[in-house]
């Protein structure tokens, strides 16, 4: 933290943390005119709602079903199996995605062209990248993110589905009404964490996934400071991009932890 | 601002004892029937989406690389060969990766661990000074960070670029798996436990060494797990922080053939297009064959941590 000062600073190695002058916001000020801003402030937050909206539901959608499994077997089944590919690495993942989306030797790909279809060459295409990105996400977490979800489950008293079963609610009605008020709590919870790292998530995963000819979508903020900051050592210019980054995600935490407070969820804090 | 998120303490699996059947109307038992079956076909389908692609790329790494080219490999390996397994072996880079990771994973999880059980239970004591504000400090750092250049500097001017530390320092305390263990000392170690020895004469390193240690054993197996299977697929801290390419932990080795497509382990020899072609082939089947080899250690473990990850998972569970 102590070195983010070097945002407003010109930074340079010889003068150190503290002797390099002061520059005020004119790194930032740089960053907003600059013509990648729109571009990479866009594909960041394409990503991110893109994966909140698709890959946040899922998990919860999964715990209700297999809440409601009568087979224990298949109930414990089903949850290692989903929760495993939480344990291969991100690099793995983006290795077997491209050795699977491969244009020539590809499963994807031989699986199109038996069809009929022509291949495609997903990982070199700017407008594969987000749903790639996304479904690869679903596939790799949401089983692990499912699990939070059923221990929650397992705390709602089975006194109210006996009663509901009496009062003759269906499997679906059960679920409206005792399982998912049940959950609520944890899943507000859980979604103000997900909003307050709504901008840092996937790095790693963008950077690996991302290729010359899919930067058009695929250059977010974090792998622009990546590149500015690291491979080109402009330090100052890309320590404000990643402080920009931060305080925007700290805004986001705070409005909607102040919004679950308005309406009466639960909170954070 | 604080942290008001309690832990649900779950004390059983995530089963509940089935109540006794009751009768129902046909109009429900209608309804229930055919969610059973849309939830058992959805499940299904979600099974075989993801052990699929994994279940392929076994297969595909023991197949002919012709036949997976040609698209003719779907169910069942055809042409079995183990070259692709061979040429790994062979591989200097992913046996010194290898090396590299268990050194820095061995070393890593034991620097976490332990500043965490230490740091942890120190906060859970309600009459530690200045409590409230060093959590604060590390909760804070969870939403807010200095940015990745920011953390690059400091570890230039500690000077541990390109040693060890720098992949096993920076990462080191990890503020969530702070609070799951600080939640769990507050709820599984009873102050009244401390006075009781405090009376008997053990001062706090003995109560912490003797009696907090010993009933934190589910706690601290989560803990190991955690921080072995992060530091098993780490790759990013290296990435940044290490130039010196022997230094390189296998992810990094990994990202550089798999992604990045640097066969030359494929030993491109031949002159003409056709054996230039095969050289690929065999490239791709080593490709498969090291996403096996690299994953394959925590498969395995798999069925043994599970019970450790869902503990853990619930121990961390928020709930205000």
């Amino acid at each position: 933290m102590y070195g983010v000062q070097i945002a407003f600073r010109n930074y340079n190695p010889v003068d150190g943390f503290t002797g390099s002058p002061w520059v005020g916001l004119q790194h930032f000020i740089r960053f907003i005119s600059s013509y990648q801003f729109g571009q990479v402030v866009g594909n960041t937050l394409w990503i991110a709602v893109l994966g909140l909206l698709v890959a946040f539901p899922i998990p919860i959608i999964l715990a209700l079903l297999v809440n409601q499994l009568q087979s224990e077997r298949f109930k414990k089944f089903t949850q290692t199996v989903l929760y495993s590919p939480a344990f291969i690495s991100t690099v793995v993942v983006v290795g077997i995605m491209f050795v699977l989306l491969s244009p020539r030797s590809g499963l994807v790909n031989n699986a199109i062209q038996l069809a009929g279809g022509e291949p495609v060459f997903f990982m070199g295409s700017a407008e594969w990248f987000r749903p790639i990105y996304v479904i690869s996400d679903v596939w790799q977490n949401a089983g692990f993110a499912m699990i939070v979800y059923l221990a929650a489950l397992s705390g709602i008293d089975p006194a109210l589905h006996d009663a509901a079963k009496v009062d003759g609610a269906s499997k679906l009605q059960r679920i409206r009404h005792i399982d998912l008020p049940g959950i609520m709590p944890v899943i507000t919870v859980l979604f103000i964490l997900a909003i307050g790292n709504l901008l840092n998530v996937g790095f790693e995963k963008a950077l690996l996934m991302q290729t010359n000819l899919n930067l058009p979508t695929s250059e977010i903020i974090q792998t622009y400071v990546y590149h500015a900051g690291l491979q080109q050592a402009q330090f100052s210019y890309s320590a404000a991009i990643g402080l920009f980054n931060s305080i925007l995600n700290l805004v986001l935490l705070l409005t909607f932890n102040w919004v679950a407070r308005r309406a009466n969820q639960a909170t954070l804090w | 601002m604080t942290l008001n998120t309690k832990p649900v303490a779950v004390p059983a699996p995530a089963t509940r004892p089935r109540p006794a059947k009751r009768t129902q109307t046909f109009r429900d038992r209608w309804a229930d029937s055919a969610f059973n079956i849309a939830a058992v076909t959805i499940l299904s389908l979600s099974i075989i989406a993801v052990v699929y692609p994994l279940y392929f790329i076994v297969i595909a790494s023991i197949s002919d690389p012709n036949a997976v080219y040609e698209g003719k490999v779907w169910l069942f390996p055809s042409g079995v060969t183990l070259e692709g397994y061979e040429r790994i072996f062979a591989d200097s880079r992913i046996w010194n990766g290898l090396g590299n990771t268990v050194i820095y994973t061995l070393l890593g999880s034991a620097i976490s661990v332990t500043t965490i059980l230490f740091g942890a239970y120190a906060l859970s004591r309600k009459d530690m000074p200045g409590r409230k504000i060093l959590m604060l400090l590390f909760v804070v750092t969870m939403f807010f960070d200095g940015g990745l250049i920011t953390k690059y500097l400091v570890v230039r001017d500690l000077g541990m670029l390109d040693t060890v530390w720098a992949v096993v320092l920076p990462g080191a305390v990890g503020v969530w798996n702070l609070i799951i263990a600080r939640s769990f000392f507050e709820n599984t170690i009873p102050e009244e436990l401390r006075e009781a020895a405090q009376m008997d004469g053990a001062n706090d390193f003995t109560f912490f060494f003797k009696m907090v240690l010993p009933l934190s054993k589910p706690l601290i197996m989560l803990m190991i797990m955690v921080h072995v299977v992060a530091h098993w697929n780490s790759f990013f801290d290296a990435l940044i922080f290490l130039n010196d390419d022997t230094k390189y932990p296998l992810q990094l080795v990994l990202r550089n053939i798999l992604i990045q497509s640097d066969v030359s382990s494929a030993g491109t020899t031949g002159g003409d297009i056709e054996s230039y072609a095969a050289a690929q082939r065999i490239g791709e089947l080593t490709k498969y064959a090291m996403i096996v080899v690299s994953s394959l250690p925590l498969m395995i473990a798999l069925p043994f941590m599970q019970k450790h990850f869902t503990k853990g998972t619930m121990i961390g569970a928020v709930k205000s």
